[in-house]
């Protein structure tokens, strides 16, 4: 029962892909792209290649604020 | 003396707040700061943004109801910020109206444009792309959305944001931040493609020009 998967084709996947790797799928539709992926080789390379130029993204820009913005910010609030 | 201890009391009470309020903000300064300077662009702007977001936030502080969810909250206090910024500077705002780019063209995919599914095994074009990707070349594609896409692409893909706590954030149905953060994704990936070719990153190998 737990392994029944609905058949879902390319156009589908490719539809709900973005969805997908945001996490905001339900776990059954997850699961249809999940099984999806495992047997079809060109979307499994799509949705790796988003995934990896999301991880990119992710890296853009300084990860942390400038030091001084952060002692103003304390000394901003100390004035509360 | 009743009054002094009541007052004591209250003194200390504030105190707390505001340290418990300064510990909140310097745990998320970071986050704030990243969003402001991909909304503003400027460092200096960015820093001005988040300084005056949360001087709002605090003096907003009662209108949270639950205090579980502050960043959220203290995020759509920095959006509102922003938002009263365009204003005074006279701009139009665009951070709530996606029409100018969306003008009916079909989503664009960098994947599309790369994959050559007949190709040998060891050769892989769109691996060889994601390589040659410099950091500055995926802030210019992020900075070079309008506003309304930029917000969303901002908090979702960049901060790991939910499409409901975006949709919270922006005051925005979680629908329009679904299909927002589908179509800031085809116009980066197609800001970093025309940016590819102009470089000469990726020269055209199997794509069709009238595909453009």
């Amino acid at each position: 029962m737990g392994n029944e998967h609905k058949p879902i084709d390319c156009e589908e996947v490719l539809r709900s892909l973005i969805s997908y790797l945001d996490g905001e799928l339900d776990k059954a539709a997850t699961a249809d792209i999940d099984h999806h992926l495992k047997h079809c080789r060109t979307c499994y390379s799509r949705a790796e290649f988003e995934r990896h130029l999301t991880e990119l993204s992710r890296k853009i820009g300084p990860s942390k604020a400038p030091a001084e913005l952060r002692r103003r910010l304390a000394r901003l609030v100390e004035g509360f | 003396m009743k009054e002094q201890t009541a007052r004591r009391q209250d003194g200390e009470a504030g105190g707390d707040r505001r340290r418990l309020f300064q510990a909140r903000v310097l745990d998320l300064t970071d986050g704030l700061y990243r969003v402001a300077l991909r909304l503003t662009r400027h460092e200096s702007d960015a820093e001005e943004l988040v300084a005056e977001a949360v001087a709002k936030a605090w003096a907003a502080l009662d209108s949270l109801e639950d205090e579980s969810r502050f960043r959220p909250w203290i995020f759509s206090v920095l959006i509102n910020t922003f938002r009263s910024h365009c204003r005074r500077r006279g701009r139009e705002l665009s951070l709530d109206d996606c029409q100018d780019d969306a003008g009916g063209e079909p989503d664009f995919s960098l994947f599309d444009k790369l994959h050559q599914p007949f190709l040998l095994w060891w050769s892989n074009p769109e691996q060889d792309f994601l390589n040659k990707l410099l950091g500055e070349d995926l802030q210019r594609a992020v900075d070079s959305l309008s506003e309304c896409y930029r917000a969303v692409v901002v908090l979702v893909i960049l901060e790991g944001c939910s499409y409901q706590e975006a949709a919270d954030i922006l005051a925005i149905p979680i629908g329009t931040v679904r299909s927002r953060v589908k179509r800031g994704r085809s116009l980066m990936q197609k800001a970093l493609w025309m940016h590819a070719r102009e470089a000469g990153i990726h020269t055209a190998t199997s794509e069709t020009e009238g595909e453009m």
